[in-house]
């Protein structure tokens, strides 16, 4: 297992490689001229030579890239054009409310979608089924951010229960922090759940199909233990890679979520980042996405063993 | 003066083909009323100027922020605009871009997947490349191009394909691993067929199936992703209406105008449904034993 972890650690490298070099030629073959931006309207073609050779711009790609790699690996995702301020700590500033916003909506996604999957696999070619069926093509179907719109219609503006828009922290109270949660998490899981509810009842069928639980259901098990206790259990490594495949998905939504919901949180940053071509912090947010969604990944392979003890590194 | 002899052998072969056709809907309703809803918003998108639209940038200060009336069926927005005409030539960029980035990264993927599947020391190469573009998230990735370059559908198009290329690449380079293995790729090879005969006669048509239903996924994401660019503000220019543009503009006035935001997200909302129903028929169809399960 320790052999496998370290072996699974070594294969990221590469994989990370490519996304650094990737986030590197951003600001590489971004438009503009930091050193002209710096240097000001009044520099000469002399002041902004000097600025380049300042800040090593007249290095070649490999040396520039190594550079800013060695400079990552050490914390420092350079500066904001915009604000001037170190990208890791605005990064920081931000985490909070799109790190609730994630857990929130997996938590409401997975809650939601495993049940719905093994209830329409057990009951397959019912109108539960085709209902849950109707649910995950629509939830494919409607973006996150129109639902997030109607939401807001129904819930906030129609009937007043909820807040339209904003953030308030862990710290301020509970109540005030999940009301602020519910409607981004509804919007933002919905294409989520879906993708893991129509996972969940593909994996059941094929289990549920199987001897064993022909065997489970003869020797008297209640349909409670054979569901859980073996269907769902056999069925689980799909469910799992889709859930840490689902991540990407999530990722996007969050962009879009937060701008609907005003939420002050990394997708928000990184909209105003685009409007501002502000390249560094564009950068920090794909380099810590990326590797979000690499860890999830890895943290789901492991999880393998554990689900499935046939499963040997 | 000779008449030319009727070729019954081709009148038959299309009834034949056309009769397929129309079982393969019979058999499979998503799949017609998915194209049926697709051919009405391809009507609308091309015969715009003739829907009782007017200059979808026609500006009317005087009539602002209208509710939905007979004037303006959908209402108008904070600059005067007729909703209803620009979210009717909103359909041409949605089902634009979702067309072109189907076609081209289904093409790209398919010759990189090909080439990738059949030789292995590219394979070693271009897939460590590929595993790492993939765990950008697409729409990260198709945001980041989109940072670099200026407003423009042609950008869109371009930015949301390199962003699906990946998959489409693992999934041929998938299907190609498991033909190679094949006794009748082996036994091609053995009796000295070409490299790229071989791909050409035994693999690509075993692609087809595959691709046409990733194809339309890929049809209905991009066409989010491009609603998600204009929404954010770096995907169509602004002077081109489009369903995620003409919401991007409502945001700010959604809790006095919903309707500015409501309109295009449904239209955008059922095209994307219209696709994933043609995509979920042609994938029971081409794949019946998928079909059970899925």
């Amino acid at each position: 297992m320790f052999s496998y972890i370290v072996r699974r650690l070594i294969a990221t490298i590469p994989v990370m490689g490519v996304v650094a070099i990737f986030v590197f030629s951003l600001l590489y073959f971004a438009p503009g001229d930091p050193a002209a931006i710096i240097a000001g309207d009044l520099a000469t073609a002399q002041d902004i030579a000097r600025i380049h050779h300042q800040l090593g711009l007249d290095e070649p790609f490999l040396v520039r890239f190594w550079q800013w790699a060695w400079g990552v690996l050490r914390g420092d995702l350079g500066i904001s054009i915009f604000t001037n301020q170190p990208v890791w700590h605005l990064i920081q500033q931000r985490l909070e409310p799109t790190a609730a916003l994630t857990v929130t909506t997996l938590i409401v996604s997975v809650g939601l979608a495993i049940p719905i999957g093994v209830l329409a696999a057990w009951r397959a070619g019912t109108w539960i089924d085709r209902a849950v069926m109707g649910f995950a093509v629509l939830g494919f179907s409607v973006p996150s951010f129109v639902l997030a719109y109607v939401l807001i219609l129904i819930f906030s503006v129609e009937f007043d229960w909820l807040p339209v828009q904003g953030y308030t922290s862990i710290t301020a109270g509970f109540w005030p922090f999940l009301q602020h949660l519910i409607l981004p998490s509804a919007a933002l899981g919905l294409i989520y759940a879906a993708l893991i509810a129509r996972i969940t009842r593909a994996s059941m069928l094929e289990v549920l199909s199987q001897d064993y639980i022909r065997t489970a259901h003869a020797k008297g098990l209640s349909s409670r233990n054979v569901l859980i206790g073996h269907a769902l259990k056999n069925a689980a490594v799909p469910i799992v890679t889709v859930i840490g495949i689902g991540v990407a998905l999530l990722i996007g939504g969050v962009i879009v979520t937060e701008t609907v919901f005003a939420i002050p949180g990394i997708g928000r940053l990184t909209v105003d980042a685009i409007l501002r071509r502000d390249y560094p912090i564009i950068q920090g947010v794909i380099l810590l996405f990326s590797s979000a969604y690499v860890i999830v990944n890895l943290l789901v392979d492991l999880s393998y063993t554990v689900l499935d003890p046939r499963v040997r590194y | 003066m000779t008449t030319a002899p009727l070729d019954f052998e081709a009148i038959s072969a299309a009834r034949r083909e056309r009769a397929a056709f129309l079982e393969l809907l019979r058999r499979h309703p998503t799949i017609a009323i998915g194209l049926a809803i697709l051919a009405l918003m391809l009507l609308m998108a091309v015969l715009a100027p003739y829907l009782a639209t007017v200059d979808p940038q026609a500006l009317s200060p005087i009539r602002r922020l209208r509710f939905p009336s007979q004037a303006n069926w959908f209402g108008t927005d904070m600059l005067g605009r007729d909703v209803y005409s620009r979210v009717v030539y909103g359909a041409r960029v949605s089902l634009w871009v979702g067309f072109w980035v189907a076609f081209f990264s289904t093409a790209i993927g398919l010759v990189i997947g090909l080439v990738t599947g059949f030789s292995r020391p590219v394979d070693a190469v271009v897939m460590r490349i590929m595993d790492g573009l993939m765990s950008i998230p697409p729409v990260l990735l198709a945001i980041a191009l989109m940072a670099l370059t200026r407003a423009s559908t042609g950008n869109v198009i371009l930015a949301i394909t390199i962003s699906q290329v990946p998959q489409v690449t693992r999934l041929v380079r998938g299907v190609v691993l498991s033909l190679r293995e094949q006794p009748f790729v082996e036994a091609a090879i053995a009796v000295g067929t070409g490299y790229f005969k071989t791909l050409w006669r035994h693999i690509l048509p075993n692609t087809v199936a595959p691709l046409l239903v990733q194809g339309t996924y890929i049809c209905a994401s991009a066409m989010i992703t491009e609603a998600i660019l204009s929404f954010i503000g770096a995907g169509t220019p602004p002077n081109i209406p489009s369903w995620g543009n003409i919401m991007a503009e409502g945001r700010s006035l959604f809790q006095v105008a919903y309707y500015i935001v409501l309109f295009p997200a449904v239209f955008l909302s059922v095209t994307v449904l219209a696709v994933n129903l043609v995509g979920d028929g042609l994938r029971d169809a081409l794949d019946p034993r998928l079909a059970r399960r899925m």
